[in-house]
C-alpha cells in the first residue's frame, strides 16, 4: 500500500515535471484587445487613425527648433541648462547628443510607425470607408516623413509594416529623394479620395493634402509642380483669409477659414512634464509664456523660444503683425492700468524683453490641470496665408511675376500694410518671415531658400542645413548610419 | 493534474488498525537538577495514544501489549528519549536539555535541517531579537543584522518600506528577494501587514541554495515563520507594549531671512539685475523646517497565548500598531491591527494539521515625498523672509519661485489614505508514511482587499503653481469645456480605487530521510507547485464634492452636473506558476554532505517559446571538526562549505511578451477628446527570465566554545537581464503610452565577502554578555548592456537637468556621471592662463577638469564627464551587544554603511529659492573659497550635475540602545505574573555622517535613482518605554 502511494506521488510529480500543464500557464490578458487580432471590424481602422492622428500634437517641438534655429528667436527657459539641446540649437553648436532632435525622430517614427500599422492591415476586411482611412493614412505618414526629411535629410524608409527589433538594425538609410517620392506618392493618393471640406474639424482634407504637396515640391525646387498644386487649392475657394490678423491665434477662432490644416489640442487632459507626448493640449503656449507673470490677459509660463531684438526690429513699426507676433513685455506693462501690481521674472535661460504673442499662454485660454503645460489653442501648420504666399514664391520662380506679387499683396492687404511690388524673391521671402514670425517656419525657410548663412549667426554651410542624428540613434540601430556631414 | 494530487492528498489520510490487551506503566519524570516536570508528553511509539505528566511529573498509560512497545518521552528544550517497556509496569525518566546551539533548525524550503547539515549560506534571525528592535516592518528589523543582506530605507515615514538586497543589485529591474512567510509569498509593499511580534524566526537562504524557488530564487528568498505554542505547556499570556515620542533626526541648516536677503542681493547684483531687498535687516524669519516637523507619537500593544497539550500546539496573538509621522504628524501616519492563531495538532498519529490564519487591517496616510513637490523639498526652499500666515489667515504664497509651495498649507491641503484588509493562511497536512517517508499537502492563501482614497480640494498656493486646482485665491472652480460652448465647473476632486488580490498556492511534496548502515544517510524531498495570482481593481474620480470639504470625500457625494466629468477605470491580471522540485541529499556520516536541487518551473509571463525553465543547483560541505585527525583544540567546530548553481527571476510586468494595444492614441476631432489605439509595447515572443549564477565558498568555525565565525565569498552572475533598454526610433515605440519591448540583455555580477561573528560569555554568575558583528563586502559592476547601447540613463539633476546616473559596463549600477571639479577660478587671470577653456567661466566659478585633454570643457557631449561616485556602499556593517546583570539587561545595535556616495538634489536652483547655510562660505572675491561657488542670477554652468553636487554618504547609526529592568520572581509570585520586564529605549539616536542631507540611510526601489536625494523623509529619532508581562 505504502509502495503504492509513493509510487502514486512520484508519478504524478514526474508527469507533472514532463508534460507542464501547457492550458494552465496559456494565460490570455484579461479583456485587452491584442495587436495581432485587431482591424477585425471598421471602428478599429477609424481606433487605429485616431492613434496615428496623436503623433502631429508633437508640433511644439518642432515650432521650437524652427524658430530658435533661426534668427528669429533665443532657446530661454528657466536656466542654460533646461532644454539644453534647444540652447545648443540657438547656438550652432549642437551636436550628436541632443534629446529634443532626438525627440523629432523618435516621435514622427511613432506616427510613420502608427500608419504603417494601418496600412499592414489594410487587406484585413472590406468596408465602405476604408479609402477615407487609408487616404487619411497615407497623408498623416507623408506628414510625419516630411517631418524627417526636414530635419535630418536622408532617413530609414519603411512603408507598410511593421519592423521586428533584429530588423530594426539592418535598415539603411533612403536618400532624400526617395522619401520625397513616396511622401508624394502618399499625397496624391490622398488628395484623390479625402473630402475636399472636412466635415469633421481637425481630419485631413483635400485642401491640406495638395497643400502639403504643394510645400513638398517647393522644397524640392519643383516649382511648376508647386505652382498648379497650389492652384487647386486656390481655386478650390474652400479657403480664405480672416479678416482681423490679431484674431488667428485665439481659441475662438480655431479651425478658420484660414485653416488648412490645424493640429488639435485640448484643453481638458493634462500631463506631467515628465511627457510632452502625453499630453493632449498643446505644450508651447505655456513653455512660451511669460516667466511667473502675474497681471492681465496673459497667464504665467516658462519663457521658452523669446524673440530676438533682430526681430522685432525687422518689422516695420507700421506693420499690425509686429506687435500680434511679438510681445514687448515691458512696453505691455506699462500700457496697463497699475503697472506697479504687475509683476513677472525673467530666467537665466535668456532674456529678450519679447515673448511670442501668438502661441503664449492667455488667461482665458488656460488648460487642465496644470496651466503652465497645456492649452487648448491648436497649431495652425498650415495657414492659408502660407499657401499664398507659396503659390506666390512657385509662381514667382517660374517667372510669373504679377501673379505673384498679386498673391504677396492679397497677404499684406489682410495685414492692413500697403501693398509691395515684388521686384526680387527676397520681397517674397522677407513677406514669409513677417507673415509667420513665431509659427516654426524661419529655420526651414531659411536653409532651402540657402539664405541661413547669412541670417543665422553660426550657421555653417554644408553642415547646419540639416541637424545630426543622435549618436545614440546610430548606435542603437546597428551602426551602419553615417552621421551627417560636418557632425 | 488537479485529479492526480487530490488523489494523493485523499490517501494521505489513510490511518491504522490496531487490537488490544491492556496493561498500565507509570512513573516520573525529572530533569537533570532532580526537579519534577509536569506536562511532559509521553507517547506510545506508532500510536495515536499518549498522554502528559501531571502537575507533580508523574504519568500512567495503558499498554495493549508490552512486549514490544516502546515509550517516546518528549518535552520541548529537552532531549527526546525512547524506552523500550520490555513488560516493565514502572519507568522513571530524566530528561536532559538539549543545549547544542548547532541543531538549531534552519528552514531550507519544502524542509528544514539542523544548522550543523546545512551545506548552503544562510542566516537567521530569531523572533526575540526582531521584538528587541521595536519596529514596525520585518524589513526594519533586519538592518545590519545578517551579512549579505543590505537592507536601505526608501522612506522614513511610516509605513515606508525598505529595500532588501541580498548580494546586492544583480538587475536593473526587481531587486526583491522573495519573501515566504509560512509558504505564503508576500511583496516588499505587503510586509505592511506583518507585525513583527508575530514572527518567530527569518531564515535567509543567500545562495543558489536558494535555487529550490527556481524561477523566483535568483534575489534570495527570505523565509519567515511565525509563532507557535509548544507542546506539553501551559496556557501562557504574554502582553508587550511601548509607548514613545518621535522627532527628526536631524534639521537642515538653512539660511534666516537675513542671510538670505543678503546672499539674494549679491546674487541679483552678479546677474546684473536690480537687488530684490532694500533693507536686509529681517530678523531671522521663518524656520519652515520647524512649521513641518513635529513630536509624534508611536505605540504598539500585542497580546498572546500559546500553550500546548501532548499532540495539540496552538498560539494567538493580537496586535495594535499606531504611528503618526514627524513631517505632517496625522496626515502620514500608519496604523494596524493584527490577529493571528497559529494551531499544529495530530490528527492521528500519522496526521499531522498545521494551520496557520493572520488577519491584518492597516491604513497609511501619506505626503507627497522624496521629489519635486514633496513636502520636504518644499521646506527646504521655501522663502524664510514670508510668515506662514498672512495676519489675515490665509497662507502666505511663494510665487516668486516656480514649483515651490508653501509646505504647510500643502499638508493642510492634502488626504491621501490607503487601507488593506489581508487574510493570509495556510493548511498543510503532514503525513508520516513510514520512518522514511512523509508527504506534505499544504494549500496557502493571500487575499488583500486594497484601498485608496484621495481627495483634491480646490486650492490656491499663489499665482502660477502647478499645484493649483482654483482659477484664483476665492477658489473659484475653473470652468471645462467639454463640447463647443459647453462650460462646466470642476471642483473638488475625490479618487477612490479598490483592488483586491488573491494568491493561491498548492504544494505537495514527499520528503525521504533514511540512514543505511549508520554511516550513509540519504535524504530526498520532491514535489510540485501551483501558484496563481489574480488581481483587479475599480477606481473612480468625481469632481464637485460639495463645499469643498473633506467632510463630503466621496464619489456618492459627488454634485457634478450630468456626470461628464466624472470617470472610471479598472484593471485585472492573472499569473501562474506551474513547478517541480527535486532535492537529493547524502551524508557519509557527519563528516560529508551532498546536496542536489532541480527544479522546473513554468511561467505565464513569458511566451510560449520560453515557458518552461530547469535550476539546477549543486552544494556540499564537510565537516572537518568530525574528523578523526582532527586535532586543533582551540576550535571546536571547523566547517567548508560550497555551492554553485542557477535560479531565475522573473519579476517584469505580465503579458510582456505579446503587444498590446495599450498604448495612447487619443486625438482631438471636433474638440472633443477621442479615444483611439495604439501598440503601447512591441511584442517580444522570445523574453525569457533573468538567470543567475552563483558560487559561494564558505567557512563556519567556532572557537573556545563561545565564539561562532562565518565567513562566505561569493560571485554571483546574472545574465539576460530582463531590460527594457532604449531601442531604435524607427521601432516607433515612443509614442504616447509606449515603451520599448522588453529584453533580456546585460550582465551584472556582484562579488564579495560576508563575515559575521558572535561571541557569548557568561564570566560571572550573574553576567551575560553576548556580541554580534557583521561585516559585507560587494562589488557590483555592470558586465555588459544591449548592444548599440552604451548605457542606460537614469535619474536626472535638477529640474530638466542632465542625466547624473547610469547604468553602463564596467560600472556599479546606478554610479553617478557628471563633471569634475577642482576648486574654483580666482581671478580673471587664472581663467586665461588656464590651457583649458571653459566656456562662460567667470572669476568665482567652479573649475571642470578637462577628462578628454582636448583643451576645451565639451558642454554639449559627454566627452568631458567622469565617473562621481556611486550609491552601492564599499561595505556595510551590524553590530550588536547584549549584558544581562542581574535584573539589568541593557542591548544596542550600530549600522554601518561606509563609502556610498549621494547625489544633493534637493536644492531648486531657482533665483528666489532658500538654499543651505554652507552658501554662506561661498566665493565672493579672490581667496574666499574654493569650495563653494559664486552665486549668481545670470547664466552659470555650476549649477550643471558635478562633484560639487556629489556628498559621502558614509553614516554609523546607533540603531537601537535599550535599558530594561526584569522585575525579581518572587515579588511576582502572589500577582500570579510569571515575569515582567519594563524597559526604555532609544531609537537613531545618534547618527555619525559627514552627509548635509536629513538622512544619509536613503534609498529607492529604482535601483538607478538610488543615491539621489530630492529632500528624503528622514528616520525619526524615537524614545520609547514599554514592559513584556507574561502570566
Amino acid at each position: 500500500m505504502k509502495k503504492i502511494i509513493l509510487q502514486l506521488i512520484i508519478l504524478s510529480a514526474v508527469v507533472v515535471a514532463t508534460q507542464g500543464c501547457k492550458k494552465y500557464l496559456a494565460v490570455d490578458p484579461p479583456y485587452s484587445q491584442d495587436a495581432e487580432n485587431f482591424f477585425e471590424t471598421p471602428e478599429d481602422y477609424d481606433r487605429a487613425l485616431t492613434g496615428a492622428y496623436d503623433l502631429l500634437q508633437s508640433s511644439f517641438l518642432s515650432l521650437w527648433i524652427g524658430e530658435i534655429a533661426s534668427d528669429n528667436s533665443i532657446a530661454g527657459g528657466e536656466s542654460v541648462n533646461d532644454s539644453q539641446g534647444l540652447h545648443q540649437i540657438d547656438l550652432m553648436n549642437h551636436g550628436g547628443v541632443n534629446v529634443e532632435l532626438r525627440n523629432i525622430l523618435r516621435w514622427n517614427y511613432a506616427g510613420v510607425t502608427r500608419a504603417n500599422y494601418i496600412m499592414e492591415n489594410k487587406d484585413n476586411i472590406e468596408f465602405s470607408g476604408k479609402e477615407k482611412i487609408l487616404a487619411e493614412t497615407r497623408f498623416l505618414r507623408a506628414y510625419y516623413y516630411f517631418e524627417l526629411v526636414k530635419f535630418f535629410g536622408d532617413v530609414p524608409l519603411i512603408i507598410d509594416k511593421r519592423i521586428g527589433i533584429d530588423e530594426a538594425t539592418q535598415i539603411e538609410r533612403s536618400p532624400k529623394s526617395e522619401v520625397y517620392a513616396q511622401i508624394e506618392a502618399d499625397l496624391q493618393y490622398a488628395a484623390g479620395i479625402l473630402d475636399p471640406i472636412a466635415t469633421v474639424q481637425g481630419r485631413a482634407t483635400k485642401g491640406a493634402a495638395l497643400s502639403l504637396l504643394g510645400k513638398v515640391y517647393l522644397y524640392q525646387n519643383k516649382y511648376a509642380d508647386a505652382a498648379a498644386t497650389f492652384d487647386q487649392v486656390i481655386a478650390s475657394n474652400a479657403y480664405s483669409l480672416v479678416a482681423n490678423y490679431g484674431d488667428l491665434f485665439q481659441v475662438n477662432n480655431e479651425n478658420s477659414s484660414e485653416s488648412v490644416f490645424s493640429v488639435q489640442y485640448s484643453g481638458l487632459e493634462g500631463g506631467s512634464y515628465g511627457c510632452l507626448i502625453c499630453l493632449e493640449g498643446n505644450a508651447a503656449p505655456g513653455f512660451q509664456g511669460i516667466r511667473q507673470y502675474n497681471g492681465p490677459v496673459y497667464g504665467d509660463g516658462n519663457s521658452y523660444n523669446l524673440p530676438t531684438q533682430s526681430l522685432y526690429d525687422a518689422f516695420s513699426p507700421l506693420d499690425a503683425r509686429r506687435n500680434h507676433s511679438i510681445l514687448d513685455i515691458d512696453a505691455f506693462i506699462a500700457a496697463q492700468p497699475n503697472p506697479e501690481t504687475i509683476s513677472y521674472a525673467i530666467g537665466a535661460g535668456g532674456h529678450t524683453g519679447f515673448y511670442n504673442n501668438k502661441y503664449i499662454k492667455r488667461l482665458g485660454e488656460l488648460g487642465l490641470p496644470d496651466n503652465d503645460l497645456t492649452s487648448p489653442l491648436n497649431y495652425m501648420a498650415i495657414r492659408y496665408s502660407d499657401v499664398l504666399l507659396m503659390a506666390a514664391e512657385a509662381h514667382y520662380l517660374n517667372g510669373n511675376t504679377s501673379l505673384a506679387q498679386q498673391l504677396v499683396n492679397q497677404v499684406r492687404g489682410r495685414a492692413g500694410v500697403q501693398g509691395v511690388s515684388v521686384n526680387s524673391i527676397n520681397v517674397i521671402y522677407k513677406e514669409r518671415r513677417y507673415e509667420f514670425a513665431g509659427e516654426g517656419h524661419r529655420f526651414f525657410d531659411l536653409v532651402r531658400t540657402g539664405q541661413a548663412a547669412t541670417f543665422i549667426e553660426g550657421f555653417q554651410t554644408g553642415k547646419n542645413e540639416i541637424f545630426p542624428l543622435p549618436q545614440v540613434e546610430i548606435d542603437l540601430a546597428g551602426g551602419n548610419w553615417s552621421q551627417n556631414p560636418g557632425y | 493534474m488537479m485529479n492526480k494530487l487530490l488523489l494523493s492528498l485523499t490517501l494521505s489520510a489513510f490511518t491504522f488498525l490496531a487490537f488490544s490487551q491492556e496493561i498500565t506503566v507509570s512513573g516520573s519524570v525529572k530533569n537533570e537538577k532532580n526537579e519534577t516536570m509536569p506536562y511532559v508528553s509521553v507517547k506510545v511509539k506508532g500510536k495515536n495514544t499518549g498522554v502528559l505528566t501531571d502537575l507533580n511529573g508523574n504519568y500512567s498509560v495503558k499498554l495493549v501489549d508490552s512486549t514490544n512497545v516502546f515509550l517516546i518521552f518528549s518535552y520541548s528544550g529537552y532531549t527526546k528519549q525512547e524506552i523500550r517497556v520490555a513488560k516493565r509496569t514502572v519507568i522513571d525518566v530524566v530528561l536532559v536539555t538539549d543545549a547544542q546551539v548547532l541543531d538549531e533548525v534552519v528552514a531550507v524550503g519544502y524542509g528544514e535541517a539542523k544548522s550543523k547539515e546545512v551545506t548552503g549560506a544562510t542566516g537567521k534571525v530569531k523572533g526575540e531579537d526582531i521584538e528587541k528592535l521595536n519596529v514596525s516592518r520585518m524589513d526594519q528589523a533586519l538592518q545590519g543584522q545578517v551579512s549579505g543582506v543590505t537592507i536601505s530605507t526608501n522612506s522614513g515615514s511610516p509605513g515606508g518600506a525598505s529595500n532588501i538586497r541580498i548580494r546586492g543589485i544583480s538587475t536593473f529591474g526587481d531587486n526583491d528577494p522573495l519573501i515566504l512567510v509560512d509558504g505564503v509569498v508576500y511583496d516588499s509593499e505587503g510586509l505592511n501587514a506583518l507585525n513583527p511580534s508575530d514572527i518567530k524566526s527569518i531564515n535567509v537562504l543567500k545562495d543558489a541554495t536558494a535555487g529550490i524557488y527556481g524561477v523566483r530564487a535568483a534575489n534570495g528568498v527570505i523565509i519567515v515563520e511565525t509563532k507557535n505554542g509548544r507542546l506539553n505547556s501551559k496556557p501562557s499570556i504574554e502582553y508587550s507594549a511601548y509607548y514613545g515620542m518621535q522627532s527628526t533626526s536631524k534639521k537642515l541648516d538653512v539660511l534666516n531671512a537675513t542671510e538670505y536677503a543678503v546672499i539674494k542681493n549679491e546674487m541679483f547684483a552678479f546677474g546684473g539685475q536690480p537687488m530684490p531687498f532694500n533693507n536686509t535687516n529681517l530678523g531671522v524669519g521663518t524656520d519652515w523646517q520647524d512649521t513641518i516637523f513635529s513630536r509624534s507619537p508611536i505605540q504598539s500593544q500585542n497580546i498572546s497565548m500559546s500553550g500546548g497539550t501532548y499532540n495539540t500546539k496552538y498560539s494567538l496573538g493580537l496586535g495594535y500598531y499606531n504611528q503618526d509621522g514627524i513631517v505632517g504628524g496625522d496626515k502620514s501616519n500608519f496604523s494596524r491591527y493584527n490577529a493571528r492563531f497559529n494551531i499544529s495538532t495530530d490528527l492521528s498519529t500519522k496526521l499531522k494539521l498545521n494551520s496557520v490564519l493572520l488577519f491584518s487591517t492597516e491604513s497609511r496616510s501619506t505626503l507627497p515625498e522624496n521629489g519635486l513637490g514633496s513636502v520636504l523639498y518644499n521646506t527646504l526652499n521655501a522663502m524664510p523672509d514670508r510668515p506662514v500666515q498672512l495676519a489675515d489667515g490665509t497662507y502666505s504664497y511663494l510665487e516668486e519661485v516656480n514649483d515651490i509651495i508653501n509646505p504647510v498649507a500643502q499638508i493642510k491641503n492634502q488626504y491621501n489614505w490607503n487601507t488593506a484588509d489581508k487574510f493570509v493562511g495556510k493548511e498543510e497536512f503532514v503525513y508520516t508514511i513510514n520512518d522514511n517517508f512523509t508527504f506534505t499537502n499544504r494549500f496557502n492563501y493571500n487575499y488583500a482587499l486594497v484601498n485608496a482614497k484621495v481627495f483634491s480640494p480646490l486650492v490656491w498656493y499663489g499665482n502660477g503653481k502647478y499645484a493649483n486646482t482654483a482659477l484664483n485665491a476665492d477658489l473659484e472652480s475653473p470652468l471645462v469645456e467639454i463640447a463647443d460652448n459647453v462650460f462646466l465647473e470642476r471642483g473638488a476632486a475625490v479618487y477612490e480605487e479598490k483592488s483586491s488580490y488573491l494568491d493561491l498556492t498548492y504544494e505537495s511534496f514527499v520528503n525521504y530521510d533514511r540512514t543505511f548502515n549508520t554511516v550513509h544517510r540519504v535524504k530526498g524531498t520532491a514535489g510540485v507547485s501551483i501558484f496563481q495570482r489574480k488581481g483587479n481593481s475599480l477606481n473612480g474620480t468625481a469632481y464637485n464634492i460639495p463645499n469643498n470639504s473633506l467632510d463630503f470625500a466621496d464619489i456618492s457625494a459627488n454634485t457634478a452636473q450630468g456626470g461628464f466629468l466624472n470617470n472610471t477605470g479598472s484593471w485585472e491580471f492573472k499569473e501562474r506558476l506551474l513547478s517541480a522540485f527535486l532535492r537529493a541529499e547524502y551524508a557519509y556520516t557527519s563528516r560529508y554532505l551532498f546536496s542536489m536541487i532541480l527544479r522546473r518551473d513554468g511561467s505565464s509571463k513569458f511566451g510560449g517559446n520560453n515557458r518552461y525553465g530547469l535550476f539546477p543547483t549543486g552544494s556540499a560541505a564537510w565537516l572537518i571538526s568530525d574528523e578523526k585527525f582532527y586535532s586543533i583544540k582551540f576550535i571546536d567546530y571547523f566547517k567548508l562549505r560550497v555551492s554553485y548553481g542557477v535560479s531565475g527571476n522573473d519579476q517584469i510586468p505580465n503579458f510582456a511578451y505579446r503587444a498590446l494595444l495599450n498604448g495612447e492614441g487619443v486625438y482631438v476631432f471636433d474638440n472633443v477628446i477621442t479615444q483611439g489605439a495604439a501598440i503601447g509595447r512591441p511584442a517580444n515572443p522570445d523574453l525569457r527570465w533573468e538567470t543567475t549564477r552563483q558560487f559561494n565558498a564558505g567557512i563556519d568555525l567556532t572557537f573556545w566554545k563561545k565564539l561562532d565565525f562565518t565567513t562566505n565569498y561569493f560571485i554571483k552572475n546574472t545574465n539576460g537581464l530582463l531590460f527594457q533598454p532604449e531601442v531604435t526610433a524607427i521601432l516607433g515605440s515612443y509614442g504616447p503610452g509606449g515603451y520599448p519591448p522588453i529584453i533580456n540583455a546585460g550582465n551584472v555580477s556582484n562579488k564579495g565577502i560576508e563575515v559575521e561573528l558572535g561571541y557569548s560569555t557568561n564570566p560571572k554568575k550573574n553576567l551575560k554578555a553576548d556580541f554580534n558583528f557583521n561585516f559585507t563586502s560587494i562589488t557590483n559592476k555592470v558586465k555588459s548592456v544591449p548592444e548599440g547601447v552604451d548605457y542606460i540613463p537614469g535619474a536626472s539633476f535638477g529640474v530638466g537637468g542632465d542625466i547624473a546616473t547610469r547604468f553602463q559596463e564596467g560600472y556599479e549600477i546606478g554610479y553617478f556621471f557628471g563633471y569634475q571639479t577642482a576648486g574654483i577660478y580666482q581671478t580673471q587671470e587664472e581663467i586665461d592662463a588656464r590651457p583649458v577653456v571653459q566656456d562662460g567661466a567667470q572669476p568665482g566659478d567652479l573649475i571642470f577638469v578637462d577628462q578628454n585633454g582636448d583643451g576645451i570643457i565639451n558642454f554639449n557631449d559627454d566627452s568631458d564627464k567622469t565617473y562621481l561616485g556611486s550609491p552601492i556602499p564599499d561595505f556595510t556593517m551590524g553590530f550588536s551587544f547584549n549584558f544581562k546583570y542581574k535584573a539589568f539587561d541593557l542591548g544596542g545595535s550600530i549600522y554601518s554603511v561606509i563609502g556610498q556616495e549621494i547625489i544633493r538634489n534637493y536644492e531648486r536652483q531657482q533665483p528666489y529659492a532658500n538654499q543651505l547655510a554652507y552658501v554662506i562660505d561661498r566665493w565672493t572675491g579672490p581667496g574666499t573659497s574654493n569650495e563653494n561657488p559664486r552665486l549668481t542670477t545670470g547664466p552659470t554652468k555650476n549649477t550643471l550635475f558635478s562633484s560639487y553636487y556629489v556628498e559621502n554618504g558614509s553614516f554609523a547609526r546607533l540603531r537601537n540602545l535599550q535599558l530594561g529592568f526584569t522585575v525579581p520572581t518572587k515579588l511576582l509570585k502572589k500577582l500570579r505574573i510569571e515575569s515582567l520586564r519594563v524597559y526604555a529605549v532609544a531609537n537613531n539616536l545618534l547618527t555619525l555622517t559627514k552627509y548635509k542631507g536629513f538622512d544619509p540611510d536613503i534609498s529607492s526601489s529604482n535601483a538607478l535613482s538610488a543615491g539621489v536625494d530630492y529632500g528624503f523623509y528622514p528616520q525619526a529619532k524615537t524614545f520609547m518605554a514599554g514592559i513584556q508581562l507574561k502570566f
